[in-house]
């Protein structure tokens, strides 16, 4: 008996983690999907973290009311984007574009890598440098007789 | 040359150090509005206070002037609604309302309560007016010039420390 309650009320409970849900009528599965992938692509301007197909915030409800309404109303991704970014900014892009401002952004890991591969070819290639021949050892005649003796003892042993 | 390459990650390392450092303190909460320098998007929206009466953009024009989008469910509009009031009492500057996704009974009876420090009322009850521009969180207010161009944004309540900013700014439109 208790572990049926506890059933309900973990199933009543697990509904509350859904995201935000709204009834939106579309004209065909296309405009559907094209609604769902820009909401994800959103970011909402109030709660930073979430793209207004998950928040729940006001903004976000007043955001997709707008992008459904465009969409139905036929607006092409570009005319929304620009829709979007006309009165929230680049801010409002979970993937920036390309422009002068987002070059390092976009750019940047890649220079870095580039900069990593440089650094390891101009290491691996002095490595090179050093090893034809064998190390020479710049040891003065006194030293040597040294390690002479040394290497003799070691064998006497 | 082997000294300046060992110097070379300490330098990579101080400048991400420094570019981090500037990001510290910096207020993520306000994002900078592409509206600036811009006019003021066109609308025509009832008068809060008389219905009949409509008010447009070009209302908005011939001096200086604060834009201020607000709402009776906006706590924080409340805490600044005093320090409009002696901006509007004190200096004699122009503010221009937007209520904001509200009821216009309860913004009546909140001017009433807290006194009107607005010249116009613009009664915005879908948000369209706030959607085009750009408002995601009341309170926030635009400064427009003369010419109901765009001049600034603050988001957030103003208070006495914001209102001194803003009133160079002011200033400096008037001069111009």
């Amino acid at each position: 008996m208790i572990r049926h309650v506890l059933w309900v009320i973990l199933l009543s409970v697990s509904t509350l983690a859904s995201a935000a849900i709204d009834t939106y009528e579309f004209k065909d599965n296309a405009t559907r999907e094209r609604f769902q992938s820009l909401a994800a692509e959103l970011r909402c301007p109030k709660c930073q973290n979430q793209n207004i197909a998950d928040s729940n915030s006001p903004i976000a409800e007043d955001l997709r009311n707008e992008l459904h309404r465009m969409l139905e109303e036929g607006a092409d991704d570009q005319q929304v984007i620009d829709f979007m970014v006309g009165r929230y900014g680049e801010f409002v892009l979970y993937r920036p574009r390309v422009t002068e401002q987002t070059y390092l952004l976009w750019y940047g890991p890649a220079g870095l890598l580039l900069i990593g591969v440089v650094v390891v070819l101009l290491v691996s290639g002095k490595r090179k440098k050093a090893e034809p021949g064998k190390p020479k050892a710049n040891l003065s005649d006194v030293e040597k007789q040294k390690l002479d003796q040394l290497l003799k003892q070691e064998q006497t042993k | 040359m082997r000294r300046l390459i060992v110097i070379v990650p300490l330098v990579l390392f101080v400048a991400l150090g420094l570019f981090l450092w500037n990001g510290i303190g910096k207020n993520t909460e306000s994002i900078p509005s592409p509206l600036i320098n811009k006019p003021v998007p066109a609308f025509s929206l009832s008068d809060l206070l008389d219905e009949q009466q409509t008010i447009t953009a070009a209302d908005l024009k011939g001096r200086p002037a604060l834009l201020n989008v607000w709402a009776t469910w906006c706590p924080t509009c409340k805490e600044e609604h005093a320090q409009l009031n002696r901006m509007v009492q004190n200096e004699g500057i122009t503010i221009y309302g937007v209520n904001y996704k509200d009821d216009r009974e309860k913004a009546k009876i909140w001017l009433d309560n807290y006194r009107n420090p607005y010249a116009l009322n613009i009664y915005d009850p879908d948000g369209k007016l706030g959607l085009n521009l750009g408002v995601y969180g009341a309170p926030e207010t635009f400064l427009l010039d003369a010419q109901g161009i765009i001049r600034y944004k603050h988001i957030g309540a103003i208070d006495e420390r914001v209102w001194s900013d803003l009133r160079e700014r002011m200033k400096q439109l008037e001069v111009n």
